[in-house]
Protein backbone atom coordinates (compact mmCIF):
# COMPACT_ATOMS: atom_id res chain seq x y z
CA UNK A 1 0.00 0.00 0.00
CA UNK A 2 0.87 3.45 -0.75
CA UNK A 3 0.75 6.04 1.95
CA UNK A 4 1.56 10.26 1.20
CA UNK A 5 2.47 12.30 4.40
CA UNK A 6 2.87 15.97 4.48
CA UNK A 7 4.65 17.75 6.95
CA UNK A 8 4.01 21.21 7.54
CA UNK A 9 4.82 23.89 10.56
CA UNK A 10 2.38 24.58 12.74
CA UNK A 11 0.22 27.93 12.55
CA UNK A 12 1.52 29.57 14.63
CA UNK A 13 5.36 28.43 14.07
CA UNK A 14 7.41 31.29 11.56
CA UNK A 15 7.57 29.78 8.19
CA UNK A 16 10.59 31.81 6.82
CA UNK A 17 11.14 30.02 3.51
CA UNK A 18 7.01 30.32 2.72
CA UNK A 19 6.98 33.93 3.00
CA UNK A 20 10.02 34.42 1.18
CA UNK A 21 8.04 32.29 -1.73
CA UNK A 22 5.05 34.46 -0.98
CA UNK A 23 6.31 37.31 -1.47
CA UNK A 24 8.17 36.24 -4.73
CA UNK A 25 5.23 34.78 -6.35
CA UNK A 26 3.03 38.30 -5.75
CA UNK A 27 5.85 40.16 -7.02
CA UNK A 28 5.53 38.02 -10.53
CA UNK A 29 1.70 39.95 -9.81
CA UNK A 30 -0.32 36.64 -8.64
CA UNK A 31 -2.49 39.33 -6.86
CA UNK A 32 -5.39 37.04 -5.14
CA UNK A 33 -2.44 35.12 -2.85
CA UNK A 34 -2.90 35.54 0.44
CA UNK A 35 -0.60 32.71 2.53
CA UNK A 36 1.54 30.21 1.54
CA UNK A 37 2.96 27.40 4.30
CA UNK A 38 6.18 25.21 2.75
CA UNK A 39 6.05 21.80 4.38
CA UNK A 40 7.89 18.59 3.48
CA UNK A 41 6.34 15.62 1.28
CA UNK A 42 6.93 11.76 1.54
CA UNK A 43 5.89 8.78 -0.78
CA UNK A 44 5.93 5.87 1.54
CA UNK A 45 5.45 1.94 0.58
CA UNK A 46 4.47 -0.23 2.79
CA UNK A 47 4.08 -4.25 2.39
CA UNK A 48 0.28 -4.39 4.24
CA UNK A 49 -2.93 -4.53 3.14
CA UNK A 50 -4.90 -3.81 6.07
CA UNK A 51 -5.69 0.34 5.77
CA UNK A 52 -6.24 0.43 9.73
CA UNK A 53 -2.96 -1.03 10.30
CA UNK A 54 -1.39 1.02 7.52
CA UNK A 55 -2.26 3.99 9.49
CA UNK A 56 -0.95 3.06 12.79
CA UNK A 57 2.72 2.14 11.53
CA UNK A 58 2.53 5.53 9.37
CA UNK A 59 1.35 7.33 12.23
CA UNK A 60 4.06 6.17 14.77
CA UNK A 61 6.80 7.03 12.06
CA UNK A 62 5.73 10.52 12.22
CA UNK A 63 5.50 10.62 15.60
CA UNK A 64 9.05 8.90 16.34
CA UNK A 65 10.66 10.35 13.35
CA UNK A 66 9.04 12.22 10.24
CA UNK A 67 7.95 15.11 12.51
CA UNK A 68 8.90 16.91 15.47
CA UNK A 69 5.77 17.80 17.41
CA UNK A 70 6.66 20.22 19.01
CA UNK A 71 6.61 22.52 15.43
CA UNK A 72 5.23 20.58 12.69
CA UNK A 73 1.76 19.20 12.09
CA UNK A 74 1.55 15.85 9.81
CA UNK A 75 -1.67 14.53 7.73
CA UNK A 76 -1.62 10.83 6.28
CA UNK A 77 -3.73 9.85 2.92
CA UNK A 78 -3.86 6.23 1.70
CA UNK A 79 -3.17 6.32 -1.73
CA UNK B 1 37.97 14.18 35.08
CA UNK B 2 37.06 11.81 32.55
CA UNK B 3 35.63 13.20 29.18
CA UNK B 4 33.74 11.53 25.88
CA UNK B 5 33.51 13.20 22.92
CA UNK B 6 30.57 11.52 20.39
CA UNK B 7 31.79 11.24 16.42
CA UNK B 8 29.08 11.08 13.48
CA UNK B 9 29.37 11.20 10.19
CA UNK B 10 29.24 14.75 9.79
CA UNK B 11 30.65 15.77 12.93
CA UNK B 12 33.34 18.55 12.18
CA UNK B 13 34.02 20.67 15.47
CA UNK B 14 35.02 16.75 17.18
CA UNK B 15 38.47 17.81 17.04
CA UNK B 16 38.84 21.09 18.08
CA UNK B 17 36.82 19.84 21.34
CA UNK B 18 39.14 17.22 22.03
CA UNK B 19 42.18 20.06 21.91
CA UNK B 20 40.06 22.00 23.95
CA UNK B 21 39.66 18.86 26.98
CA UNK B 22 43.07 17.98 26.54
CA UNK B 23 44.47 21.39 27.18
CA UNK B 24 42.53 21.61 30.58
CA UNK B 25 44.21 17.82 31.19
CA UNK B 26 40.62 16.21 30.89
CA UNK B 27 41.14 12.35 30.08
CA UNK B 28 39.21 12.17 26.77
CA UNK B 29 38.14 9.43 24.56
CA UNK B 30 36.59 9.91 21.35
CA UNK B 31 33.33 7.16 20.47
CA UNK B 32 31.94 6.23 17.02
CA UNK B 33 28.39 6.82 16.70
CA UNK B 34 28.41 2.81 15.84
CA UNK B 35 29.49 2.14 19.85
CA UNK B 36 27.12 0.51 22.00
CA UNK B 37 29.24 1.09 25.13
CA UNK B 38 30.32 4.34 26.27
CA UNK B 39 33.79 4.34 28.73
CA UNK B 40 33.30 5.81 31.97
CA UNK B 41 32.43 9.63 32.14
CA UNK B 42 32.17 12.48 33.89
CA UNK B 43 31.57 14.65 30.74
CA UNK B 44 29.71 13.70 27.54
CA UNK B 45 29.97 15.79 24.75
CA UNK B 46 28.16 16.26 21.33
CA UNK B 47 30.21 18.21 18.93
CA UNK B 48 28.95 20.90 15.93
CA UNK B 49 29.16 19.57 12.58
CA UNK B 50 26.42 18.81 10.09
CA UNK B 51 25.87 14.68 11.78
CA UNK B 52 24.10 13.13 8.44
CA UNK B 53 24.19 16.16 6.60
CA UNK B 54 21.41 17.54 8.27
CA UNK B 55 18.53 15.24 6.83
CA UNK B 56 15.11 15.24 7.90
CA UNK B 57 15.85 17.46 10.35
CA UNK B 58 19.14 18.95 11.92
CA UNK B 59 20.51 16.56 14.65
CA UNK B 60 17.14 13.97 13.80
CA UNK B 61 18.69 11.34 12.57
CA UNK B 62 21.84 11.40 14.67
CA UNK B 63 19.63 11.17 17.71
CA UNK B 64 18.45 7.64 17.01
CA UNK B 65 21.74 6.15 16.45
CA UNK B 66 22.81 3.56 18.61
CA UNK B 67 25.52 5.47 20.81
CA UNK B 68 22.86 8.18 21.69
CA UNK B 69 20.42 5.65 23.63
CA UNK B 70 23.71 5.25 25.90
CA UNK B 71 23.87 9.41 25.99
CA UNK B 72 20.25 9.34 27.42
CA UNK B 73 20.81 6.48 30.09
CA UNK B 74 23.89 8.71 31.29
CA UNK B 75 22.18 11.43 30.94
CA UNK B 76 19.25 10.40 33.10
CA UNK B 77 21.88 9.06 35.86
CA UNK B 78 22.98 12.29 35.92
CA UNK B 79 26.12 12.48 33.73
CA UNK B 80 27.05 16.06 32.37
CA UNK B 81 26.28 16.30 28.80
CA UNK B 82 27.46 19.31 26.71
CA UNK B 83 25.76 19.65 22.97
CA UNK B 84 27.39 22.31 21.00
CA UNK B 85 25.81 23.50 17.87
CA UNK B 86 24.67 20.80 15.97
CA UNK B 87 25.28 19.01 19.09
CA UNK B 88 22.57 21.27 20.82
CA UNK B 89 20.20 20.36 17.67
CA UNK B 90 20.59 16.67 18.76
CA UNK B 91 19.86 17.00 22.26
CA UNK B 92 16.70 18.79 21.35
CA UNK B 93 15.78 16.10 19.11
CA UNK B 94 16.21 13.57 21.57
CA UNK B 95 14.18 15.34 23.78
CA UNK B 96 16.82 15.64 26.44
CA UNK B 97 16.34 19.46 26.23
CA UNK B 98 12.89 20.53 25.51
CA UNK B 99 12.30 22.85 22.04
CA UNK B 100 13.04 23.11 19.00
CA UNK B 101 15.74 24.97 16.95
CA UNK B 102 14.05 26.26 13.91
CA UNK B 103 15.54 27.74 10.68
CA UNK B 104 17.87 31.58 11.35
CA UNK B 105 15.26 34.12 10.81
CA UNK B 106 16.96 35.37 7.72
CA UNK B 107 17.21 32.15 5.94
CA UNK B 108 21.27 32.59 5.96
CA UNK B 109 23.92 30.51 7.45
CA UNK B 110 25.56 32.83 10.22
CA UNK B 111 29.32 32.76 11.22
CA UNK B 112 30.11 35.49 13.32
CA UNK B 113 31.39 36.63 16.83
CA UNK B 114 28.83 37.62 18.67
CA UNK B 115 28.75 38.53 22.52
CA UNK B 116 27.10 36.68 24.95
CA UNK B 117 25.50 37.39 28.82
CA UNK B 118 25.94 34.67 31.27
CA UNK B 119 23.84 33.37 33.95
CA UNK B 120 26.62 31.24 36.15
CA UNK B 121 24.46 29.76 38.10
CA UNK B 122 25.15 26.35 36.62
CA UNK B 123 27.94 23.81 36.91
CA UNK B 124 29.30 24.35 33.45
CA UNK B 125 29.27 28.52 34.04
CA UNK B 126 30.40 28.94 37.67
CA UNK B 127 34.15 30.40 36.62
CA UNK B 128 32.27 33.14 34.43
CA UNK B 129 30.68 35.85 36.87
CA UNK B 130 27.25 36.16 36.59
CA UNK B 131 26.03 38.44 33.75
CA UNK B 132 29.59 38.43 32.29
CA UNK B 133 29.73 39.27 29.02
CA UNK B 134 31.94 36.62 26.45
CA UNK B 135 32.59 36.19 23.13
CA UNK B 136 32.34 33.27 21.02
CA UNK B 137 32.06 31.90 17.95
CA UNK B 138 28.52 30.99 16.19
CA UNK B 139 28.24 29.23 13.21
CA UNK B 140 24.88 27.91 11.82
CA UNK B 141 21.67 28.04 9.71
CA UNK B 142 19.60 26.65 12.29
CA UNK B 143 19.93 28.23 15.57
CA UNK B 144 16.38 29.75 15.97
CA UNK B 145 15.32 28.79 19.64
CA UNK B 146 11.44 28.06 19.49
CA UNK B 147 9.47 26.65 22.71
CA UNK B 148 6.20 28.29 24.20
CA UNK B 149 5.96 31.53 26.06
CA UNK B 150 5.29 29.43 29.25
CA UNK B 151 8.32 27.50 28.94
CA UNK B 152 10.63 30.35 28.58
CA UNK B 153 9.30 32.11 31.82
CA UNK B 154 10.17 28.78 33.64
CA UNK B 155 13.22 28.42 32.27
CA UNK B 156 13.89 32.22 33.67
CA UNK B 157 12.45 31.35 37.18
CA UNK B 158 14.81 28.73 37.33
CA UNK B 159 17.87 30.08 35.77
CA UNK B 160 18.16 28.02 32.86
CA UNK B 161 19.17 29.89 30.51
CA UNK B 162 22.96 29.68 30.76
CA UNK B 163 23.56 32.16 27.59
CA UNK B 164 21.50 35.13 25.69
CA UNK B 165 23.00 37.23 22.55
CA UNK B 166 23.64 40.72 24.03
CA UNK B 167 25.36 43.67 23.08
CA UNK B 168 29.07 44.48 24.96
CA UNK B 169 27.05 46.04 27.55
CA UNK B 170 25.14 43.07 28.36
CA UNK B 171 22.08 44.48 26.53
CA UNK B 172 19.70 41.94 25.66
CA UNK B 173 17.17 43.18 22.73
CA UNK B 174 16.17 42.09 19.48
CA UNK B 175 18.74 44.14 17.89
CA UNK B 176 21.19 41.92 18.94
CA UNK B 177 19.66 38.74 18.26
CA UNK B 178 21.49 37.17 15.00
CA UNK B 179 18.82 34.65 14.37
CA UNK B 180 15.85 35.05 15.60
CA UNK B 181 15.47 32.95 18.68
CA UNK B 182 12.79 33.28 21.13
CA UNK B 183 14.38 35.36 24.44
CA UNK B 184 17.42 35.80 22.76
CA UNK B 185 18.63 32.52 23.95
CA UNK B 186 21.51 30.57 22.73
CA UNK B 187 22.11 28.10 25.15
CA UNK B 188 19.75 26.28 27.83
CA UNK B 189 19.88 23.57 30.40
CA UNK B 190 17.35 20.81 31.31
CA UNK B 191 15.72 21.04 35.20
CA UNK B 192 18.42 19.06 36.51
CA UNK B 193 21.27 21.00 35.09
CA UNK B 194 23.30 18.75 34.01
CA UNK B 195 22.45 18.67 30.35
CA UNK B 196 23.71 22.16 28.63
CA UNK B 197 22.91 22.94 24.61
CA UNK B 198 24.30 26.15 23.23
CA UNK B 199 25.07 27.23 19.53
CA UNK B 200 27.83 29.17 19.93
CA UNK B 201 31.51 27.31 20.13
CA UNK B 202 33.57 27.20 23.36
CA UNK B 203 36.13 24.99 22.06
CA UNK B 204 36.63 27.71 19.12
CA UNK B 205 37.73 30.40 22.15
CA UNK B 206 40.39 28.50 23.83
CA UNK B 207 43.35 30.41 22.36
CA UNK B 208 44.69 34.08 22.14
CA UNK B 209 47.29 32.86 19.36
CA UNK B 210 43.58 32.39 17.54
CA UNK B 211 40.83 35.06 18.99
CA UNK B 212 40.72 35.07 22.45
CA UNK B 213 40.29 32.87 25.66
CA UNK B 214 36.39 33.08 26.77
CA UNK B 215 35.37 29.76 25.70
CA UNK B 216 37.87 28.41 28.77
CA UNK B 217 35.79 29.75 31.66
CA UNK B 218 33.25 27.03 30.42
CA UNK B 219 35.73 24.01 30.40
CA UNK B 220 37.09 25.41 33.89
CA UNK B 221 33.99 25.40 35.01
CA UNK B 222 33.29 21.69 34.50
CA UNK B 223 36.85 20.76 35.47
CA UNK B 224 36.13 22.01 39.37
Amino acid sequence: MKVAVTITLKKDVLDPQGKVVLHTLQNMGMKTLSNIRQGKYFEIEIEETNQEIVKKDVDSMCKKLLANLIIEDYKIDII
Amino acid sequence: MRSTVIVFPGSNCDRDIAVALKKLQFKNEMVWHKDSELPKSDLIVIPGGFSYGDYLRSGAIAAKSTILKEVIKSAERGCLILGVCNGFQILIETGLLKGALLRNKNLKFINDDVYLKVNNKNRFCKKYSNNQIIKLNIAHNEGNYFTSSDHVKNMQDQELIAFQYSNNKGDVNEDYNPNGSMANIAGILNEKKNILGMMPHPERMTDKLIVNEDGLGLFSSILN
